[in-house]
């Protein structure tokens, strides 16, 4: 399928991307290629094949541990690499006026 | 003597142990190499001299001791730059995360400095691990050791490279759809990616969380082997890591390749390889006919449908791991008014354009209305690429075949369509998608361009073993590559 640059915009909304009107036209161009490429997929009846939702193997399930607390990092370390932060806390721009 | 750095790494363990060289000696060495020939290579990304001393020092100071020492014991080691290291700079390859100074080691670097092994540094990739060729690192390319106009393969290019052109001896990466294979079969090395939950993936930037997994690059089967060795196993901070007990991959390495079932697509032998790399890979095929093991046709249908299906789910779980980055925890902050203006100036300036078009095709095909027609119908694929294998390892104990269409191919040659760079991971990807182990080891080199070719061996979960003991039985027979002379 084509995507047109309105859904081009839209997509990049919902993925906090601000794009410039350049890439706007190359990722139109470039995503419907590979949506094109894609629909190879189309040739196979999966109607009764089940959805593979893990990659474990068969008889591997994902392994949970009891519910204890564990150390964990410091907030003055876990902050220590963010761009503005204060007494161990993120700070971000205002969210509300 | 020749260069302490044309050891394997079981040989300079050996060394080592014998007294005949020390830590310290073959540490300076290797960064001696990495300083004369990294403008050229462009395998490191950052070196780490003082640490690596320091490691060297203490692992010199323990063999004098008299205590008993792992063969990593002093080694020099490379990390691909997606390992988080404590105190040392982790990129993934992206401006975003430049300046970004982990405060933890995730564990296969703990493992690592547990064995004692001296990490010099961290290693070039493609922008958060995608790409075939490593030109898509926001820090420039890597160059493939053999040609240097040509790509070491990606995403762990830099793994390759560096330990192709003996600046380490021996690194890690990870692969999620032939980042550890391809850079391995250009590069002319030994790569193995390790079956789904072998390898903790704790403290590793996620990419493709279902297809992500780490794994050792040597330049001798039995160096991958010993690698493999001191990093598998369960970890309680990965609930996808497999609790299963870790074979010993070195008992059964020199069992040979009598009575072993080697299975041959006929999928992957249906046009589009390269003349030059088919021949390759079915002279390879003929040595293990004469060391005794039996090649057995084995049928592949779903494999044509693999790079859709990866090209679809990779992208989707890219897109959400992705939505971490946006200026608040890590990483580069673009300001601009509000919170929302701030993430999207944020990754925009920060993504380079490869992570942009997964996060763009993932937030499609996981958008309202798309989601069934794209992202759950590629599950559904990836369950019949799964069942393919399944049915095959009935009859065959390992499949064979080529890991690329091509040998390493120039740089820039691809950069301008993402879909021809997709496709050389036709190979690759039916691995991930299936959760398989595969490696590459070398199976000789092209007739006309004299590129290394690697053969890609598949095998059944956990079982690497098998994986490395057939592997090791062609390299007896065609040996490691000379070493390249670009650099």
């Amino acid at each position: 399928m084509a995507l047109s640059l309105e859904e081009v915009r839209k997509i990049a909304a919902l993925a906090r991307l601000s794009l410039s009107p350049e890439e706007e036209t190359l990722y139109a161009g470039q995503l419907s290629e590979i949506l094109e490429y894609v629909r190879l997929l189309e040739e196979l009846d999966v109607s009764s094949v089940v959805t593979m939702t893990h990659a474990l193997g068969d008889g591997e399930s994902a392994s949970l541990r009891e519910d204890v607390p564990l150390p964990s990092l410091a907030p003055e370390i876990a902050t220590e690499n963010a761009p503005a932060s204060e007494a161990g806390l993120f700070r971000v721009p205002r969210i509300i006026e | 003597m020749a260069s302490v750095l044309e050891c394997s790494l079981f040989e300079v363990a050996d060394a080592l142990a014998s007294g005949r060289v020390s830590s310290r000696e073959v540490t300076q060495a290797a960064l001696k190499r990495i300083v004369e020939s990294n403008a050229k290579l462009g395998a490191f990304l950052k070196v780490t001299p003082d640490g690596a001393l320091d490691q060297a020092r203490a692992s010199d100071q323990r063999r004098a001791r008299g205590a008993r020492l792992s063969p990593l014991d002093g080694v020099p080691l490379g990390l691909k730059d997606l390992f988080v290291t404590k105190g040392i700079e982790t990129t993934s390859g992206s401006r975003i995360l430049e300046g970004f100074i982990p405060p933890y080691d995730g564990t296969v670097v703990e493992k690592l400095k547990a064995a004692g092994a001296v990490i010099v540094g961290k290693l070039n990739m493609d922008e958060f691990a995608m790409g075939s060729s490593n030109e898509n690192s926001a820090f420039g390319p890597c160059r493939n050791p053999y040609d240097l106009s040509r790509t070491p393969g990606g995403s762990s290019g830099g793994c390759a490279a560096a330990v192709a052109a003996r600046q380490v001896f021996g690194s890690f990466g990870t692969d999620t759809g032939g980042s550890i294979r391809l850079p391995a079969s250009f590069c002319g090395i030994v790569g193995l990616r390790a079956t789904y939950g072998r390898i903790s993936r704790f403290g590793i930037v996620a990419f493709a969380s279902s297809l992500d997994q780490v794994g050792p690059f040597g330049r001798t089967v039995r160096d991958v082997a010993v690698l493999l060795q001191h990093v598998a196993g369960h970890d309680p901070r990965d609930m996808t890591s497999s609790k299963r007990p870790v074979d010993d991959y070195l008992a059964s390495l020199d069992e040979g390749a009598k009575g072993l079932r080697i299975g041959v697509p006929r999928e992957y032998f249906m046009g589009g390889v390269d003349p030059g790399v088919e021949k390759t890979v079915r002279d390879a095929f003929e040595v293990y006919r004469s060391l005794g093991a039996t090649l057995v046709d084995v049928s592949l249908p779903h494999s044509k449908y693999a790079v859709a299906a990866y090209y679809l789910i990779a992208p989707a779980e890219a897109s959400s791991n992705l939505a971490r980055y946006d200026g608040v925890r890590y990483g580069l902050r673009v300001e601009s008014g509000g919170l929302k203006d701030t993430y999207a100036k944020t990754r925009s300036q920060g993504f380079g354009p490869e992570p942009k078009r997964r996060i763009m095709l993932g937030t499609f095909v996981l958008s309202a209305g798309y989601y069934d027609a794209y992202y759950t119908r590629a599950q559904k694929v990836r369950t019949l690429v799964r069942r393919d294998f399944d049915e095959a390892f009935r009859v065959c104990d390992v499949v064979a075949g080529p890991v690329s269409p091509t040998p390493a191919f120039r740089l820039g040659e691809k950069t301008s369509d993402p879909l021809q760079m997709y496709l050389e991971d036709v190979f690759t990807v039916p691995c991930n998608l299936a959760a398989l182990p595969g490696l590459s080891v070398p199976c000789g080199r092209h007739p006309q361009s004299g590129l290394p070719v690697g053969l890609q061996l598949l095998g059944r979960p956990f079982d690497e073993g098998t994986l490395l003991r057939t592997a090791r039985a062609l390299e007896r027979e065609v040996g490691p590559l000379p070493r390249p002379t670009c650099v």
